[in-house]
């Protein structure tokens, strides 16, 4: 193996550098400086989603145990883009004067999630996806209770860390089956030597239920609301989005490579939670007031949607659960950076708070508006060829009941999202939000998903450009 | 550009000139400008149509475009018009004028008034050009969704209710649409080939019977909602009522449409099988509709749901016609449904007006306007008279036509069910002369009421518009029966090819 080799793993050893120079940053400049810690990062970061679509070379490295490919360049390309955005959306939260002090370590530990999540989504061997996703997690429980002051914010990191730590148990033990039946953790070899034999499927479904409580579907989803509202809005918004998407990703790719031998078990496991995971998260996104748990809610729902892309385990479905992805990333990110500007000038959180929303603040409104439409998928925004796209993927394999279940659902979101418009819009107030301006990395962040939103619906070269790399079984 | 592509593009540009007006009062001359420009294209496009089925243009689509959107799924954005949509258009772009001088004076939130009324525009516009199935449903959802916002915002009486029950049972239709739309496409190539939206490619095609039978009831069901389909009609009345008076009319006047137009565009042109199979069903649904909606006018007090109940009846008297699968009744529905737009468009125009004056729309309330406002009393009668089917006007040759087809049926049963629906005629009578006698006549009961002002220049031209359109319908209906009857044979000879009566 020579050192060129080594540029297979360009974007994690990029990443890695980032989180040095940041340290160091940390480390060796005066006071004064480390205001422009922020904005060093984001750029640093900024070039390295840069160069993450220049055209990479595939390969395998450690003899197999980590692959790159076509399709893993493109999944690591957009959880880039949501991480941008993610940081971006932070710069105003971290010049608070409490965040003084803590400016690198949340990079740092930001970013050590993110070089956790790209080794996850490049794994070819389970000890590589395993440390990868534990990289992914440990420093999110770190993050969650980021705001040391704050009771809720302490318990939703400790939460967070305890279940983890659980379904990382129950995952491994589901390892350790398949291991002590195949004799070997590699995927391919798994994939050849995996049947339907029992002790197999017992393994399978410990894995599975070890990755549900990562991607938050029920009946493995209680942590979420509970984390979501005690950690900071920046942090909700990355655990949403990215770390949802990360785990999508990887389990994709699994269900696909390593254990196509059962598809007939894991497309019955799955369709029973899917309709679960977006019937309970709908239902209770319905009666919550505090918009952080309210998006919890709906992120877990949209979770049970995505599952439609997998249940097939056709090309189309890994397609538009991609694309999907990376729509509700500007959707999701678009609603929270509203939450996040608002709460950072107001401390307003509820839903009541934003009640006439609109007469003072219209542009927040609209965003807002745009973001909700597009998480239920209402065209001409995204979100509504995303949803379109996963409803293809499931009907091509036939599934048009489970089809019927999601649609309506999405009736049902379409309610509760409405609920929020209608508070802006139609709702008045005694003492609405002030009308005020958000500063320059708001904005930024903002317009990106704004943009986002209305482009990558309309522009399906994107869509077609991820269609070429994905694969089926 | 092509002539269609600017019928989507007109209110795009509008839109985003409001967006850019700096004085709040020019923005509803802009949005008149802009629509009315759109008047002149849809008059054009007539013309460019009847000459161009006049040069022998035989074609089942006209001014056909066509490009790829999404390669993948073989998605294209494809438009194309045969006589219906064109006479949909030309409704359309009637009624969406007629409503811009109708909300002429709305105050609260003007911009934002006149955007979500354009975008609901722009919506039927794009739906009523569109030949793929995708781009349908996407313009069909688009122009569903505005609904929420103006009937939330500027509507009146249980506004938020009615907005979202409204907002939540479209979706829901729109649900069902959305999965028998993906069964048509995953059934458009049966004997292998690229599957397809395009609904020309489709009609060429027979989709195997048992994937109708699942596909049809959906996709029927689906646009049966927005045509207030019995038992999925209850969005109608409530949303009706709390709607402003420019949105009443374009939902009732063009909206509703969406559902019959689909109905018969989709549902039945693609699968007649199963449409010819399970039609008794629906049959009985809509006679439901129909006599169920007039009967339910009788009893109301309240003129907005007076009407809105009347809709319920004469869309159902719609979906109905579309069912008897010959080509009398459902050239009488597509007559159906230009009458009731423009009829139904006037009605609530005028409801507007006179609730603008007397700030109440119970019936009861009112009596002897016909001396105080002469003009809008004259114009009222003469809608009622519409509705009611007198000859001379659009309803007559409309429910005429869609009652003599119906009764070709050779079926006892679709002739018996005829005659029940028949019976609605009577009944409309009852509840419009009953309005009327109340309403305009005796003596004024208020004192309030004794100096109400008649009709302004904007108010005259809303209503004189929509006037002279059912009327020339009326008088002259030859020559739009033609253009609909040329654009029909298709459909016809598919059906027949199954069915042979």
């Amino acid at each position: 193996m020579s050192l060129g080799n080594f540029l297979i793993m360009r974007q994690e050893l990029l990443m890695a550098a980032v989180v040095l120079i940041v340290l160091m940053a940390e480390i060796f400049t005066s006071h004064e400086n480390r205001k422009h810690i922020s904005t060093i990062t984001v750029l640093l970061f900024a070039l390295v989603t840069i160069v993450g679509f220049l055209p990479s070379p595939s390969g395998t490295l450690f003899g197999g145990m980590y692959v790159a490919s076509g399709t893993t360049a493109i999944m690591k390309n957009v959880l880039n883009i949501g991480i941008l955005l993610v940081m971006i959306q932070s710069i105003t939260w971290l010049r608070k004067i409490e965040n003084d002090e803590k400016v690198s370590e949340y990079y740092i530990l930001l970013l050590s999630t993110a070089i956790g999540m790209n080794y996850m989504i490049s794994a070819g061997h389970f000890l590589m996806f395993y440390i990868g996703i534990e990289l992914a997690t440990i420093p999110i429980a770190a993050l969650a209770a980021f705001d040391r002051m704050k009771n809720q914010s302490a318990e939703a990191g400790i939460k967070l860390i305890l279940s983890s730590a659980l379904s990382s148990g129950i995952l491994l033990y589901g390892l350790s089956m398949i291991y002590g039946t195949t004799g070997t953790l590699y995927f391919d070899e798994v994939s050849k030597l995996f049947t339907s034999n029992s002790l197999q499927t017992l393994g399978f479904i410990f894995f599975f239920a070890g990755m549900g409580f990562k991607i938050s579907i029920v009946p493995f989803h209680l942590w979420t609301a509970d984390v979501y509202e005690g950690a900071p809005v920046n942090v909700t918004s990355y655990l949403s989005v990215i770390s949802k998407g990360a785990a999508l990703f990887i389990f994709i790719i699994m269900l696909f490579r390593v254990f196509p031998a059962i598809i007939k078990t894991w497309q019955n496991t799955i369709y029973v939670v899917s309709v679960l995971t977006m019937t309970v998260g709908n239902l209770f996104a319905i009666r919550q007031q505090n918009l952080k748990r309210f998006l919890a809610f709906s992120s877990i729902s949209q979770a049970g949607y995505i599952l439609l892309g997998l249940i097939g385990g056709n090309e189309l479905g890994m397609a538009s659960v991609i694309y999907y992805i990376l729509v509700y990333i500007f959707s999701n990110l678009g609603a929270f950076g509203v939450v996040i500007a608002i709460s950072n000038k107001t401390g307003k959180e509820n839903m009541d708070d934003y009640n006439g929303l609109y007469h003072t603040n219209p542009k927040l409104s609209l965003i807002m508006t745009l973001a909700l439409f597009s998480l239920a998928g209402i065209p001409p925004v995204a979100g509504f060829f995303g949803k379109f796209f996963l409803f293809t993927a499931a009907a091509q394999k036939g599934f048009y009941l489970l089809v019927l279940i999601a649609v309506l659902n999405t009736i049902i979101s379409l309610f509760y999202y409405l609920l929020v418009v209608k508070a802006m819009f139609i709702n008045k107030s005694e003492s609405p939000i002030e009308k005020f301006r958000s500063d320059f990395p708001t904005s930024l962040a903002l317009g990106i998903c704004v943009a986002g939103l209305v482009v990558t619906g309309f522009a399906s070269i994107i869509f077609e450009a991820i269609r070429n790399l994905s694969f089926g079984i | 550009m092509d002539i269609l592509t600017l019928f989507v593009v007109i209110p795009v540009l509008t839109i985003t000139a409001i967006l850019f007006l700096k004085d709040m009062r020019q923005v509803r001359l802009v949005s008149a400008i802009g629509m009315g420009i759109q008047l002149v294209l849809a008059a054009i496009l007539i013309f460019m149509y009847l000459s161009a089925r006049h040069a022998g243009n035989t074609d089942e689509m006209l001014f056909v475009k066509d490009y790829l959107w999404y390669k993948s799924l073989n998605i294209h954005y494809a438009v194309g018009v045969d006589g219906i949509s064109v006479a949909m258009i030309g409704l359309t772009s009637l009624v969406v004028v007629a409503g811009i001088f109708a909300s002429w004076e709305v105050e609260f939130l003007r911009r934002e008034f006149f955007v979500s009324l354009i975008l609901l525009a722009s919506g039927v516009f794009g739906f009523f050009i569109s030949i793929d199935l995708f781009t349908m449903f996407l313009f069909y959802e688009l122009a569903v969704i505005p609904m929420y916002l103006l009937i939330g915002i500027w509507g009146t009486g249980p506004k938020e209710y009615s907005a979202m029950k409204l907002t939540l049972m479209l979706m829901g239709g729109s649900a069902l649409l959305l999965v028998g739309l993906l069964g048509i496409y995953f059934n458009s190539a049966p004997e292998g080939g690229p599957l397809t939206f395009n609904i020309l490619e489709i009609s060429k095609i027979t989709i195997p019977v048992s994937a109708q039978r699942l596909f049809f009831p959906l996709t029927f069901v689906g646009f049966g909602v927005l045509g207030a389909l019995f038992p999925f009609h209850t969005w109608s009345p409530d949303g009706h009522a709390s709607a402003p008076t420019a949105v009443s009319m374009l939902h009732a006047g063009v909206l509703m449409k969406l559902g019959g137009y689909g109905a018969f565009r989709v549902a039945i042109f693609l699968m007649p099988q199963a449409a010819h199979e399970l039609s008794w069903i629906f049959i009985i649904l809509t006679a439901t509709s129909v006599v169920y909606g007039a009967f339910g006018a009788i009893v109301q007090k309240d003129l907005k749901y007076i009407n809105a109940y009347s809709s319920v009846s004469h869309c159902g008297l719609v979906l109905f016609a579309i069912l008897m699968m010959n080509k009398t009744a459902m050239n009488g529905a597509v007559i159906q449904m230009i009458s009731h737009g423009l009829m139904t468009a006037l009605f609530f125009a005028l409801i507007g007006m006179i609730y603008g004056r007397t700030h109440t729309r119970l019936i009861n309330e009112m009596g002897g306007l016909m001396k105080v406002i002469p003009f809008l009393s004259v114009c009222y009668v003469i809608a009622g008279l519409a509705s009611l089917g007198l000859p001379g006007l659009s309803g007559f040759v409309a429910e005429m036509t869609v009652f003599f087809g119906a009764f070709q049926h050779p079926e006892p049963f679709y002739r018996v069910v005829t005659i029940v629906a028949v019976s609605s005629m009577v009944i409309t009578a009852v509840y419009i002369l009953r309005v009327v006698a109340i309403l305009l006549l005796g003596p004024t009961t208020n004192d309030h009421f004794e100096h109400l002002p008649d009709a302004k220049w904007y108010e005259k031209i809303s209503v004189v518009t929509l006037i002279s359109s059912v009327a020339a319908i009326g008088l002259a209906p030859l020559w739009l029966s033609n253009m609909i009857g040329v654009s029909l044979q298709p459909i016809v000879t598919k059906i027949l090819a199954i069915s042979p009566f």
